[in-house]
């Protein structure tokens, strides 16, 4: 008999003691925000979608290598030797033409660990979160200041630059082939 | 007063009837119910610290009538098998068991909707109309889960109608009158005539029913949230429950009609407990009108106390509801036949001894 | 309230009855993600759960094979996602004992920090959806308030709020930000009145008390024959938790006591102690947050990192307390730069195992409530 008054008096006081609760919190202000007339201000950290200053890049691939879902795909040209590709902003003379520099975002996992390996520190991440498309397409972006037709150019050069060697050195080598011979003629 | 203008305009005192039973449906619970679905967004928003709808007008106030503009354009799914009278009638039952209430409600002491001697009576009678409403909706659906929660609304409905009838009957045997302007107009003067104090007229008897009253009072107060299917007692339309509601067919304007059906219900049964304990539409501290000598301005006054107390157990309602888990089904029925149905029982027999002594 | 089955299939008229089966689908919004629950009923009783996993299968443990040491973290965050710290701290606990390498002081002292800081998170998550299952609206939101502080704190130390890639094996990837110490006192300071607010709120709450207490009990013995970890076994009443009893990482120099389910408010081993002692669970480690907060010493949290982790052969089991039970990491290395086999021991997955005995002659209404109370996460059941 007691507990069945007990039961009801006790349900009755946390009741109450519940009510309470909520009703001191309506004078509490909100904690949200309107988001997009007021946006927060991120952290410095933060971790959003990378940027490549691809004129610091020297193609050395230690970022696609380390990332896990393999979204990076670079690609590289050797550069003649008369050609000058320029300095990076910390000094270092560069010696690839990169020809390809995508990231696919639908693939990034944002986890940052391309960002440590680059010795240059050209890929970096930046605060930006609001870049949705419509088409899955659009969100491979392509780093690289090249035209289409300066990449195959680069890439055409350095196949001639290659073919020329090639060409040089199967003469070096006939020539060696063929001095030896009259040199035997001779003696 | 009312009622002699609609005669005068239209010369027969039938369609006057008519027209003065209808007046409260439009004129205060439809702008109430949209009212209502606004305010408890924002009062459910500022419980949890945050803001509530915004961008809808100022502060969202607007936010409800886009929401119904956006219910009649969607397209009215009807299931298959489903049993087509009954399908379109149950709303039509659940609406009509809502508003039909409001003909007997006192709102000012020179308008009330209809001035039926048997008043409290009435409003039982008709809100038993919601149930059969309900379990139409629930059969009619042709889907085993909304029939189980149908059967349990049903059953919740039903057995919660007694604790409330038992408390009516101690305040009716109190007062003498079923009819409710008569039990309004009972407690004029100031607020210590109100029932909850103990009832007009001046006596050790007025002391001695204050507990009583008060137990009375919470009684019926716990009754009727479960009549309007609130939390605590919301099984028919939990989302997160494993059976599905007895609405869970309908779509569009019919849904529309179980929605607003409910906030009028919730408005209606705060008037009753305001109408039964508080007072009805009495000041609690007597009339600015009889002040200023302006006696035109009392029934204006007397609506917005009404209206006050109507709103303010509504707020309790709504602040109830975001605070209170969900009761499972076994211990709402517990709660009503082992709890809320003796207590009440013996609160009738107690008033009733010290109301002959 | 439990009801014996019988079960003979024709009652005394011989009129025969069936079982009915019903499916609480993948999508549903009480199961914590994509679970498929098939219910066996008798009436409104439930004599048989079967629980159908595996809508969540992303393949870690293939994955894990194919990446580097370095390259598995982003991984095992994604796991547990309610609780990524203690995920990379189990898995880098696993690599550095392979390894055998000694970590600097401060690296230590800040993983503790960290995974304590992501306990109470994940208790947050636990509690305010619990009780939202009850119907309880509104501690859900208080609970998720206070949660996003934490996140905050964590945003500002390595860039993201739930996928971190923060504990590294050999170190941390970044040092703690500046305001951090500060920020995380003021934290500490804040929170506390919180909890006593919850316990107002939520957890003394009668009504609450009605629908979890007693119901689901799961009593010590077949606790431990199921396999059963964390705080779900200590409701049951067993003492048992591996900061204590097997310690790693610098545990063994902080102060703070490990909370025990109690008879006092429903039987040892129900669905409300179990929700208890999470709510216990976040003092203690406010306490011990506050201790390490004050011990901490300087030094380089990215000086052990090796250049190149490529491990001996060997094989190594180390395990975590998760904040949702024993989180162990198997991992098998052949001498190359890539793990051979790594296997987890997802805690989430084991306690599943253990609702049907717990459902056996409850109602419909209840599965839920003793499937909040297990507090599983799809993402560590699945992997």
């Amino acid at each position: 008999m007691k507990s069945y008054f007990k039961t009801a008096w006790e349900a009755l006081l946390t009741v109450f003691i519940g009510m309470k609760v909520t009703f001191k919190h309506l004078f509490v202000p909100a904690v949200t925000i309107q988001y997009p007339d007021v946006k927060l201000q991120l952290p410095e950290r933060e971790r959003n979608r990378l940027y490549v200053n691809i004129d610091d890049c020297i193609g050395c691939d230690q970022c696609a290598r380390a990332c896990p879902v393999s979204c990076i795909t670079i690609e590289t040209v050797k550069g003649l030797p008369s050609e000058d590709l320029g300095k990076t902003s910390g000094g270092k003379k560069k010696a690839l033409w990169v020809t390809k520099f995508d990231i696919d975002f639908a693939k990034c996992c944002y986890c940052q660990l391309c960002v440590f390996p680059c010795p240059t520190e050209c890929i970096y991440m930046t605060d930006v979160y609001e870049f949705s498309e419509y088409e899955r397409e659009n969100l491979i972006y392509d780093f690289v200041t090249l035209t289409p037709e300066e990449r195959e150019q680069k890439k055409a050069n350095y196949a001639r630059f290659e073919a020329e060697k090639a060409a040089e050195k199967a003469a070096a080598a006939a020539a060696k082939v063929a001095a030896p011979k009259t040199e035997e003629n001779k003696g | 007063m009312i009622y002699d203008f609609f005669h005068n305009l239209t010369g027969s005192y039938f369609i006057a009837d008519i027209i003065q039973a209808i007046l409260p449906l439009f004129f205060f619970i439809l702008p109430f119910a949209l009212f209502a679905v606004w305010w408890e967004r924002k009062v459910s928003a500022h419980m949890q610290d945050r803001l509530g709808p915004m961008r809808v007008g100022y502060h969202g106030a607007l936010q409800t009538i886009a929401d119904i503009l956006k219910l009649f354009q969607k397209e009215d799914i009807v299931a298959k098998d489903i049993d087509k009278p009954l399908f379109n009638l149950a709303p039509v039952l659940v609406f009509i068991g809502s508003y039909g209430v409001f003909a007997a409600i006192p709102f000012t002491s020179a308008y009330i909707g209809a001035n039926i001697d048997l008043g409290v009576f009435y409003i039982v009678a008709v809100s038993g109309l919601a149930v059969a409403g309900i379990l139409m909706a629930g059969w009619a659906s042709n889907n085993k889960y909304s029939l189980l929660g149908a059967m349990r609304s049903a059953a919740q409905m039903v057995s919660y109608e007694i604790p409330t009838i038992l408390v009516i009957v101690s305040i009716v045997m109190i007062t003498g009158t079923l009819n409710l302007n008569t039990l309004s107009e009972m407690q004029t003067g100031h607020f210590w005539n109100w029932m909850i104090l103990g009832g007009p007229g001046f006596g050790i008897a007025k002391f001695l029913f204050i507990p009583f009253m008060i137990l009375g009072f919470l009684i019926i107060y716990i009754s009727t949230l479960a009549e309007v299917n609130r939390v605590p007692f919301d099984i028919p339309e939990a989302e997160s429950e494993l059976v599905a509601g007895y609405h869970t067919e309908y779509s569009g304007m019919k849904f529309a009609m179980f929605f607003l059906a409910e906030y009028a219900n919730m408005f209606a049964v705060s008037a009753i407990v305001a109408a039964l304990f508080f007072g009805g539409y009495q000041s609690p501290i007597g009339y600015l009108g009889n002040l200023l000598n302006a006696h035109w301005l009392i029934p204006i006054e007397q609506l917005f106390w009404f209206t006050a107390k109507g709103l303010f157990f509504v707020f309790v309602q709504m602040w109830l509801r975001w605070t209170l888990p969900r009761l499972r089904v076994d211990q709402l029925m517990e709660t009503c036949w082992k709890y809320l149905i003796p207590i009440a029982f013996v609160d009738l027999i107690i008033v009733g001894l010290i109301t002959v002594l | 309230m439990s009801v014996e089955i019988e079960n003979n299939k024709e009652t005394q008229n011989g009129i025969k009855t069936e079982q009915m089966v019903l499916n609480l689908g993948p999508q549903h919004p009480s199961t914590h993600g994509v679970l498929r629950l098939e219910l066996e009923l008798e009436g409104e009783i439930i004599t048989k759960v079967t629980p159908h996993i595996g809508y969540l299968h992303r393949c870690f443990e293939k994955h894990a094979e194919a990446m580097t040491y370095p390259q598995v973290v982003p991984y095992t965050d994604r796991m547990d996602y309610l609780s990524a710290m203690y995920n990379e701290f189990g898995y880098a606990l696993a690599v550095e004992k392979l390894l055998g390498i000694e970590l600097p002081e401060r690296v230590e002292y800040i993983r503790v920090i960290m995974g304590e800081f992501q306990r109470i998170a994940s208790h947050l998550v636990a509690i305010g959806t619990y009780g939202l299952d009850i119907g309880a609206f509104t501690p859900f939101l208080y609970c998720f308030r206070d949660r996003e502080r934490i996140l905050s704190l964590f945003e500002k130390t390595c860039g993201a709020r739930l996928l971190y890639n923060y504990i590294w094996v050999g170190g941390l990837s970044h040092d703690l930000h500046p305001d951090f110490v500060r920020e995380a006192k003021e934290f500490v300071k804040y929170f506390k009145p919180n909890i006593k607010e919850l316990n107002d709120l939520l957890t003394m709450n009668k009504i609450f008390i009605e629908r979890t207490a007693n119901v689901g009990v799961l009593p010590v013995e077949t606790a431990i024959n199921y396999g059963i970890s964390g705080p779900n076994l200590r409701a049951s009443g067993l003492k048992w938790d591996i900061r204590k009893n097997d310690p790693y990482s610098v545990y063994h120099k902080f102060d703070f006591d490990i909370p025990v389910g109690k008879n006092d408010i429903g039987t040892v081993g129900d669905s409300w102690n179990r929700y208890y002692i999470r709510v216990l669970e976040m003092e203690q480690s406010l306490r011990i947050i506050e201790q390490a907060l004050e011990q901490i010493p300087e030094g380089d949290v990215t000086s052990a990192i090796p250049k190149r982790i490529k491990p001996p052969v060997g094989q190594v089991y180390s395990r975590v307390e998760n904040p949702k039970g024993e989180l162990g990491y198997f991992i098998i290395s052949n001498g190359s730069t890539s793990p051979f086999r790594v296997k987890v021991k997802g805690p989430s997955f084991v306690h599943l195992g253990v609702l049907n005995e717990l459902c056996k002659g409850r109602m419909v209404a209840d599965v839920i409530a003793i499937l909040g109370s297990i507090d599983i996460v799809l993402g560590e059941v699945d992997r």
